[in-house]
């Protein structure tokens, strides 16, 4: 039977500030678990999209709301789920800003990001009616654990 | 480390120095009111020098595009200056990194803007 993984839940405050602690926490926990610098630097920045666009787009800016973070430290990755309390949103309607038409306009980067620098990544309806995005970090050659 | 920006003067050129980091809350709405701020004053010929940005997201990007979207749409040309390597590999993730003139060396990026 696989351990079961470690995980470490944080609850932010709608507040920019919120997007770098995020971030911080999000390469904090990547050292720890053994990734290297590299992938601690993609792994910040997914978890800095992340959170800013729970800021922005889910909560709105709105200071009543919060911002859920959840660090999963799997055997084999890292799984992180950023839950905002918005109304969600689907996956397919956000414009790929490589596309022609998209390329200087102002929407679908923060997505592309997540999604190049992740080795998984997924949006659901969150729980309490907003978005959950869900992502992960394959740790490569070899297992983990912290601690 | 918080953004600092400065401009200078090379001829009609205006070169936009800037360090740390370009991101939403950091250096995004300072960046853009004063694209707006040198165009007001009849610049048009703009370098960004990005070699002390050590980290961008994508509202930094958007920034960027939209300064290019500005420039552009007033007459005017922008380039980018000595990108380091992870700003550089988030503009070819997102296929800017063919929208943009980008150079490696000043003297370079200063001259033959078209006029």
């Amino acid at each position: 039977m696989p351990p079961k993984p470690q995980r470490i839940e944080v609850v932010l405050e709608t507040l920019i500030e919120s997007i770098a602690l995020a971030e911080e926490m999000g390469v904090r926990v990547a050292a720890a678990a053994g990734f290297g610098e590299d992938d601690q630097y993609k792994i910040g920045l997914a978890v800095h999209e992340g959170v800013m666009n729970a800021f922005q787009y889910g909560n709105q800016q709105r200071r009543e709301r919060k911002i859920h973070v959840i660090f999963e430290l799997h055997e084999e990755k890292l799984v992180i789920h950023v839950l905002d309390q918005g109304t969600g949103f689907r996956l397919e309607d956000v414009p790929d800003p490589r596309d022609d038409e998209n390329v200087l306009g102002d929407s679908g980067r923060g997505v592309l990001l997540m999604k190049a620098f992740m080795d998984e990544f997924d949006v659901l309806a969150g729980a309490a009616g907003g978005a959950e995005v869900i992502m992960a970090k394959h740790h490569r050659g070899r297992s983990f654990r912290v601690g | 480390m918080s953004f600092k920006v400065s401009t200078r003067e090379i001829g009609d050129v205006t070169v936009i120095d800037m360090d740390g980091r370009i991101t939403l809350g950091e250096g995004s709405s300072l960046l853009r009111d004063l694209i707006k701020e040198k165009l007001a004053s009849g610049h048009r010929k703009i370098v960004m020098n990005l070699s002390g940005i050590n980290y961008i997201d994508s509202t930094g990007l958007g920034e960027l595009v939209s300064g290019y979207r500005l420039i552009k749409s007033q007459g005017g040309e922008l380039r980018l200056l000595n990108l380091n390597k992870k700003v550089s590999d988030l503009l070819q993730i997102t296929k800017l990194y063919a929208i943009f003139d980008i150079y490696t060396n000043e003297t370079q990026a200063v001259s033959g803007f078209h006029s």
